[in-house]
């Protein structure tokens, strides 16, 4: 690709979703875009290109946009996150909500779905402790493609592998073909809605949790900060904030601190409500 | 270092298994049937089991069926293997006493996770 082509896409990019392309990852436009030029009628990237620097069709940006955005994730991926929101997060709000009896969670980058139907099995796997509870799970991302994926509920034989426990497949998956779909009882817990980081918060309403995972490290400092400032005005002084192990608020915001002995697990620096995690001993 | 038996009529399958599971840390035996891995169990008991279904002798779930009637047979962790991929066969599989259940084909990401989940790692 030529450099005055990858500029081009990286400017775009930024622009429309505020990923950040470097040039370590240039090898991803020829591998993803080439499909999109196809997709659009353009014999090679390089009249695509062209086309980009006139007037180009909104669609055609749209589907750039979300051949460059990663969707890697699998059930229970990294499993820590959930272990400790079942751990430490779950009892926090069953006491802190008790009255309301109503939780709030946003995956703010719900990919195809693994992330929000992982949430919903654990809760599901709370049986009566939950009875009489609302839990709602809002599942967000900023491609249609990978939404209505996610929607459907279906996945490989190789999906269902990763990160999934045998008998949660044989409790919340049916078997179509070669195909595993989940059944309604945990599909009908996750509401997806198309969303970009980068816009205004406040109408998807208030959260106690979010899941933010491996979806910062593609936003530069500027756009991780507005991000997680525009997030913690979401949540009550006793939120969570989730975010990927490779991931930090260090030297980017004072909005959230890591909690003591938890791994990726936030919370505002003022909060007094949130009992501390002991460390475990043998 | 643990062990891990491999049982699996296909040399090819034990093979890729094996490298698998070293590289898990685990040290590696094979068997080529559940007539041999009844045997091997008998002298040894490894703490995780990769299991085919389908072998010619002794099939995996009438092994997994007489591994858990021996003296310390319900020590090892199982984990089934193989191409049957229906929810009856891994109802079946669950049932005789396995503790984890992978379809065929799998690759490294999926034993990892398995034996991750069941605490084998």
């Amino acid at each position: 690709m030529r450099i005055s082509d990858f500029d081009l896409y990286q400017a775009l990019l930024k622009e429309k979703s505020g990923l950040t392309l470097t040039p370590d990852k240039s090898y991803l436009l020829d591998s993803r875009l080439t499909p999109v030029a196809r997709k659009h009628g353009f014999a090679t990237l390089e009249s695509m290109s062209t086309a980009l620097r006139g007037i180009p069709k909104p669609e055609l940006v749209k589907d750039i946009i979300e051949a460059m955005t990663t969707n890697e994730t699998s059930f229970f991926r990294d499993m820590k996150p959930f272990e400790q929101f079942r751990e430490i997060t779950l009892p926090h709000l069953l006491k802190a909500r008790s009255s309301l009896k109503r939780v709030r969670i946003w995956c703010a980058a719900s990919s195809t779905g693994q992330e929000p139907y992982s949430l919903a099995m654990l809760l599901k796997e709370e049986g009566a402790k939950l009875a009489g509870w609302n839990f709602e799970i809002v599942a967000t991302d900023i491609s249609t493609e990978v939404l209505e994926t996610a929607k459907k509920g279906e996945y490989s034989q190789f999906e269902v592998q990763r990160g999934l426990p045998i008998q949660m497949l044989m409790k919340y998956f049916e078997q179509k073909g070669d195909r595993w779909a989940l059944k309604n009882e945990i599909k009908s817990m996750v509401t997806y809605k198309y969303f970009n980081l980068l816009d205004p918060m406040a109408p998807l309403g208030r959260f106690d949790v979010i899941f933010c995972r491996n979806v910062l490290i593609y936003f530069d400092r500027e756009m991780k900060k507005k991000i997680m400032e525009n997030m913690t005005t979401l949540m009550p002084d006793d939120g969570f904030l989730f975010l990927g192990g490779a991931e930090t608020v260090l030297g980017i915001t004072d909005a959230f601190k890591l909690m003591e002995n938890t791994r990726g697990v936030y919370i505002k620096p003022a909060c007094t409500t949130i009992a501390p995690v002991q460390v475990k001993t043998a | 270092m643990p062990s891990c038996l491999v049982v699996d009529d296909s040399r090819v399958v034990r093979k890729v298994a094996r490298r698998i599971v070293e590289d898990l840390g685990f040290a590696c035996e094979e068997a080529e049937d559940g007539q041999k891995a009844y045997e091997y169990c008998a002298k040894t008991m490894p703490d995780a089991i990769l299991l085919d279904w389908n072998m010619p002798v002794m099939s995996g779930i009438e092994f997994l069926e007489k591994l858990r009637q021996m003296p310390n047979g319900n020590g090892p962790k199982v984990i089934f293997c193989t191409t049957e991929n229906d929810l009856a066969h891994i109802q079946r599989a669950m049932n005789a006493g396995a503790n984890e259940y992978i379809m065929k084909p799998f690759d490294s990401e999926i034993i990892e996770s398995k034996f991750s989940q069941i605490g084998l790692l």
